[in-house]
C-alpha cells in the first residue's frame, strides 16, 4: 500500500507543480491584465478600442493575417510535398531553409528586408521609381510577417505526410485519378489536421509579430502600426487602459482561431 | 517449350513482357525478363524477397518505368501510357485503403474519377460489396474493418473500374495464417467468376501452387522457370527451382525429392550411409527421417505403407539411401543454401505436414 500512497503523492505533487508553473507564467499575468482592462469600466474600454488609431491597427493586423496565412499555407504544403515526396541532392538545404525564420531573430529579419527593399537597398530605388514603397508601408509589414510565420504549416505537415506514405496516392493513381484529383481527394484530407494546426500557429504568429514589424514599419500611428505595435505604444505613453483594451482584442482573435479549430475537429468526430 | 507456352499460340495475350530490364542505380532489379500471361488466367510470381517479383508487377502496372524493354497489355504497347490510363486494378499488401472514406466511397472512387452517374455508381458498388461479401458494411470506415475485410474492400475497389488486368502485390502478406488461407480460396473462386487476367506476387510456394494456373519462379531479377505447379515440381529447370518449389534432400552433391529417395538395407555403390532417426506413419504413407553418417545432415524419405512394412526400419539402425533410378535430380552447388539460409530456413527441412502437391 505504501507504494500506492507514494505513487499518489508524487502524482498530485506533479500536478501541483505543473499548475503552479502555468499559473505563475500564464494565468496570473493574463488574469491581472484582464482585470486591469476593466479598471475604469467597460465604457472606457469601448472608447479605447474604437479610437481611429486602434481601429486602423486592428485593420492592418487583419489584412496582414489575411494575406500571410493563405500564402504560407500554400507554400507550406508545397514545401512539405517537395521535402517528403521528392528526392534531390540539396534536399537537406531546403529543409534547413524552411527552418531559418525560426532560427533568425525577427529584428534581424526586419533589418535584412530594409537592406533589400529600403530606399538605399538593392531593389529599393527601382521599386520607388515605379511608385512602390515597401519599407515603412503595408507591403513591408506583410513581407516581414510572411517571413517569420513561414515554417509552421510546413513543419506540421511534413511529419503527417511522412506518416501516411504513398500507398493511398498510388492507389488513387491506378484508379485513374490525375495529380490534382489525387491531391484534393486523397492527400489533402489525409493531412488536414496538420494543415489546420499549422494555420492556427501561423495565424497566432502573424497576429502577434512584433520585432520584425517594428523595424520595417516605422511604427507610424494610424498608418503602419499593427495591433501589437499599438499596444506597445499605448503602454509607453502611459495609456494603460488603452494598452490592455487592445491586448484584449488580440487575445480574443487568438482564442477565436483556437476555438474554430476545436469546433471543426469536434464536428468531424 | 512447355504446355502452357504451346497453348498460348492459340489464345490472345493478356499481358506480355518483352526483354524488360530495370536498374535502380547500380542494382539490376530485372534482367532480360520475358513473360506471357494468358488472357483470363491466374499467374503467380514466386520468389524470395529481393528476387524482383514486385518490381516486375509494378513495371506491368506502370508504377516503375523499365530501363529497357516493353510491356503489352491486350496486345497494346504500354510504353507511353501513364499508370492512370492503363486501366489496371492494383491491390497493395497493406491495403492502401482511403482512411477518410467509407467502404462505399472507397469502392466508388474509380467510378467517380470516371464521372459515372450517381445511380449507376450506386448499383455497381452495391453489386461489388455483395461480391466481396461486405454486405451491410458500406458505411463503415476502414479502421472499423478487420485486415481480411480491408483487403476485400481494396479488391472490390480495384475491380470496380473493370480493369483489363488485376495485379496483386503480396495481397495476403499482412494477414494471419488462417485468414490468409480463407482469402486465398475465396480469391480463386472470385477469379472463376470474374475471369480477369490476374497476376499476384507471393513468396509462399503453397499459396502459388494452390491458386495459380501458371507459376513464374524468380530469383535475382531473372525468371528461372515458368510453368504449372506440376511442371515445376516434376521437371524443375534447375537447382534453384527444384529447391524453391517443393521439398528436397541433398544427397552426395545431388538434390533429390523425398519421394524419390530410396532406402536400402545393405550397402550399395552410390548409396549414402545414414542412421534412422525417426519413422513417422501418416495413415497410408509414411516419412522416414535420417541423419547421414558421419556429417549428421538431415535427410528424409517419403514412402508408401507397404514400402515401410517391407523395410521394417527402426530408429538407431543403419541404412543406405540413394536417388531412385528414375528420380529427378539436380546438382547441389550449395547456391541454394547461400540464397535462403537466413531468409527461409524451412526450405530444406521436412515440415510436419504431409508434403507434396495439392491435388
Amino acid at each position: 500500500m505504501t507504494g500506492n500512497a507514494g505513487g499518489r503523492l508524487s502524482r498530485y505533487g506533479l500536478r501541483f507543480v505543473a499548475l503552479l508553473y502555468l499559473a505563475a507564467l500564464l494565468l496570473a499575468p493574463i488574469g491581472v491584465a484582464l482585470v486591469k482592462t476593466f479598471d475604469e469600466g467597460i465604457g472606457e474600454v469601448i472608447t479605447q478600442v474604437t479610437k481611429p488609431d486602434a481601429v486602423h491597427a486592428l485593420k492592418l493586423s487583419l489584412i496582414t493575417v489575411i494575406i500571410a496565412v493563405p500564402l504560407n499555407t500554400i507554400f507550406g504544403i508545397a514545401a512539405a510535398h517537395v521535402v517528403v515526396r521528392t528526392n534531390f541532392r540539396f534536399k537537406w538545404a531546403v529543409n534547413a531553409l524552411i527552418d531559418m525564420p525560426f532560427a533568425v531573430s525577427p529584428v534581424v529579419i526586419g533589418l535584412a528586408l530594409i537592406l533589400v527593399y529600403g530606399t538605399g537597398g538593392w531593389f529599393g530605388a527601382d521599386l520607388a521609381s515605379m511608385g512602390i514603397q515597401v519599407i515603412f508601408s503595408t507591403p513591408g509589414i506583410v513581407m516581414a510577417v510572411v517571413f517569420v510565420s513561414l515554417p509552421f504549416v510546413a513543419r506540421e505537415v511534413i511529419p503527417v505526410m511522412q506518416e501516411i506514405g504513398t500507398d493511398q496516392e498510388t492507389a488513387a493513381e491506378t484508379l485513374g485519378a490525375g495529380p490534382w484529383q489525387t491531391f484534393r481527394s486523397i492527400t489533402l484530407p489525409a493531412i488536414r489536421w496538420g494543415v489546420t494546426y499549422g494555420i492556427v500557429l501561423t495565424t497566432a504568429r502573424a497576429l502577434g509579430e512584433f520585432g520584425a514589424v517594428t523595424v520595417v514599419s516605422g511604427n507610424i500611428s494610424g498608418e503602419t502600426q499593427t495591433l501589437p505595435l499599438y499596444v506597445s505604444k499605448q503602454f509607453e505613453t502611459f495609456n494603460s487602459v488603452g494598452a490592455y483594451s487592445a491586448s484584449l482584442i488580440l487575445a480574443i482573435l487568438a482564442l477565436g482561431t483556437l476555438l474554430t479549430m476545436n469546433l471543426l475537429r469536434r464536428k468531424e468526430d | 517449350m512447355n504446355a502452357i507456352a504451346e497453348n498460348l499460340k492459340t489464345v490472345s495475350h493478356g499481358i506480355e513482357v518483352r526483354e524488360v530490364n530495370k536498374e535502380f542505380g547500380d542494382f539490376q532489379a530485372l534482367k532480360d525478363v520475358d513473360l506471357i500471361v494468358p488472357d483470363g488466367s491466374m499467374t503467380a510470381l514466386l520468389g524470395p524477397s529481393g528476387s524482383g517479383k514486385s518490381t516486375l508487377l509494378r513495371t506491368i502496372a506502370g508504377l516503375e518505368v523499365p530501363t529497357t524493354g516493353q510491356v503489352f497489355i491486350g496486345g497494346e504497347d504500354q510504353a507511353k501510357k501513364p499508370v492512370r490510363t492503363r486501366n489496371v486494378g492494383f491491390v497493395f499488401q497493406h491495403y492502401a485503403a482511403f482512411k477518410h472514406m467509407t467502404v462505399f466511397d472507397n469502392i466508388a472512387f474509380g467510378l467517380k474519377v470516371r464521372k459515372w452517374d450517381k445511380q449507376k455508381t450506386r448499383d455497381r458498388v452495391t453489386e461489388l460489396i455483395d461480391l466481396v461479401q461486405l454486405t451491410g458494411l458500406a458505411k463503415r470506415y476502414p479502421s472499423q474493418l478487420s485486415g481480411g475485410q480491408r483487403q476485400r474492400m481494396a479488391l472490390a475497389r480495384a475491380l470496380a473500374v473493370e480493369p483489363s488486368v488485376l495485379l496483386l502485390d503480396e495481397p495476403f502478406g499482412a494477414l494471419d495464417a488462417k485468414v490468409r488461407k480463407d482469402l486465398r480460396t475465396w480469391l480463386r473462386r472470385l477469379h472463376d467468376e470474374v475471369h480477369v487476367t490476374t497476376i499476384f506476387v507471393t513468396h509462399d510456394q503453397e499459396e502459388a501452387m494452390d491458386i495459380a494456373q501458371q507459376i513464374v519462379v524468380m530469383n535475382e531479377g531473372q525468371i528461372e522457370q515458368t510453368g504449372s505447379a506440376t511442371e515445376l515440381y516434376d521437371q524443375p529447370a534447375n537447382e534453384f527451382v527444384m529447391g524453391f518449389v517443393g521439398e528436397v534432400n541433398s544427397l552426395d552433391g545431388k538434390l533429390v525429392r523425398p519421394h524419390d529417395t530410396e532406402i536400402l538395407p545393405a550397402p550399395t555403390p552410390g548409396a549414402v550411409e545414414v542412421e534412422i532417426d525417426r519413422v513417422v506413419r501418416l495413415g497410408f504413407s509414411g516419412r522416414v527421417e535420417m541423419l547421414t553418417v558421419p556429417e549428421k545432415k538431415e535427410v528424409w524419405a517419403q514412402l508408401t505403407r507397404s514400402e515401410l512394412e517391407t523395410l521394417n526400419l527402426e530408429s538407431g539402425t543403419k541404412a543406405y539411401v540413394r536417388p531412385r533410378p528414375d528420380a529427378v535430380t539436380k546438382e547441389d552447388t550449395g547456391a541454394l543454401d547461400d540464397a535462403f539460409k537466413e531468409e527461409n530456413p524451412a526450405i530444406h527441412k521436412p515440415t510436419s505436414v504431409e508434403p507434396g502437391l495439392p491435388v
